[in-house]
């Protein structure tokens, strides 16, 4: 409490308890559904880059998959690096 | 039959068996013939807690694994007459702990007493799921905090799929909240949860809501569970809950912070 809220008396309450507040409600919501679930993104993520695989050469380390639980909505990102133009066509050549 | 009762919460730290300890020596005063039981096998605390460590001769394992009977490791509290507690071992580790091993001592356990306490240890591994699987009540020990409300919630879904009652598709545990340290300053600060944050986000009923206390601390230096504490807030609270969980109405209390004066504000005034 810094002097000037001393003199001030009660204060009203900061966020630090309301954004607690909310965040809980929003991960749980999240994490009741998946309780009796297995995590299904390892493998997703797995079949989606073999699908990109069939048409593009690509390197599996370059896979990145970003996944944001919102309240209303949740945003699943899949980016996946594609090779630069040359090494493309060297590899459909290859086929 | 005896009611199994677990105290749990997921998260370590908590106050499971300051909690555990209180609720055991509370229903023990009111006569009901009670036994707790230290499920936290090789972290042994709770017979420091209710102070008999010194009498410790055989534990849980050691009767597990038949090396010596239930009552010869049951403790009688010197204190509280209808009040036993048998001891967790701090030598094994918590595979020493079966199902049946457990079960067995719990169907023994349940001709002579009225309620069995099992103060779990922390997490949702081997030694938690025992704690609670054979569970008709669980007290979920929270704190006004994200990891620990969090923690709780876990905790109630693992009531709710893993415990025999739930196995066996009967009816389901008793699920009480027990809010614990709780600091109505920080919380009309807006530093810390709300209660009824909490309630509404693990939608249970509300057992009791113990403050922060330092009694706590003093309690378990002597060995003192801390309800036997009359004068401090935590010791009230405990009571109150223990009232609650017989059936009795008792508003809550400790939950507004004090209005200080602006001496107290100045020079600070702690809880009792
Ligand atoms: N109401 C309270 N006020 C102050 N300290 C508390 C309170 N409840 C518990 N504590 C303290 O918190 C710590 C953890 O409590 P404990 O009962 O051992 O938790 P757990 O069994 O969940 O690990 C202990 O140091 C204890 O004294
Ligand atoms: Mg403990």
């Amino acid at each position: 409490m810094s002097w000037l809220d001393f003199f001030r008396g009660q204060r009203k309450p900061d966020s630090s308890a309301s954004a607690a507040k909310e965040r809980l409600q929003i991960v749980l919501a999240h994490e009741r559904i998946g309780r009796n679930r297995e995590d299904f993104l390892p493998k997703l993520q797995q079949e989606l880059v073999a699908v990109v695989a069939r048409y593009v050469a690509i390197d599996p380390g370059k896979v990145n998959v970003n996944l944001d639980r919102g309240g209303d909505m949740s945003t699943l990102a899949i980016e996946i690096e594609l090779p630069a133009p040359a090494a493309m066509r060297m590899a459909a050549g290859a086929r | 039959m005896a009611q199994v009762v677990v105290v749990t919460s997921g998260k370590g730290g908590v106050g499971k068996t300051t909690s555990s300890a209180a609720f055991a020596t509370g229903l023990a005063q009111r006569g009901k013939k009670t036994v707790v039981i230290d499920f936290d096998v090789g972290l042994r605390n709770l017979d420091l807690i209710m102070g008999v460590e010194r009498r410790v001769v055989f534990d849980i394992v050691n009767v597990i694994s038949g090396e010596a009977r239930l009552n010869q490791a049951l403790i009688r509290d010197k204190r509280v007459e209808t009040l036993s507690i048998l001891p967790a071992s701090q030598t094994r580790d918590k595979d020493a702990l079966t199902k049946e091993g457990v079960q067995g001592i719990i169907e023994e356990l349940s001709k002579d007493f009225d309620y069995i306490l099992c103060d779990s240890p922390a997490g949702i591994e081997k030694g938690a799921l025992l704690a609670l699987y054979f569970a008709d009540q669980a007290i979920v020990v929270t704190n006004p905090e994200v990891s620990s409300v969090r923690d709780s919630d876990r905790i109630l879904g693992v009531l709710q799929s893993r415990s025999k009652r739930a196995e066996e598709k009967r009816e389901p545990v008793k699920e009480h909240l027990l809010v614990t340290r709780f600091d109505p300053v920080r919380v009309e600060r807006g530093e810390m949860l709300k209660l009824e944050d909490i309630r509404e986000i693990l939608s249970i009923p509300l057992l009791g809501v113990i403050p922060e206390s330092e009694s706590v601390l003093k309690a378990s230096n002597t060995g003192t569970p801390v309800i036997m504490d009359g004068e401090s807030t935590a010791g009230q609270a405990y009571a109150d809950a223990v009232s609650r969980f017989l059936g009795e109405e008792k508003p809550h209390r400790f939950i507004e912070a004090e209005k200080k004066g602006i001496f107290k504000r100045l020079f600070g005034g702690r809880a009792a």
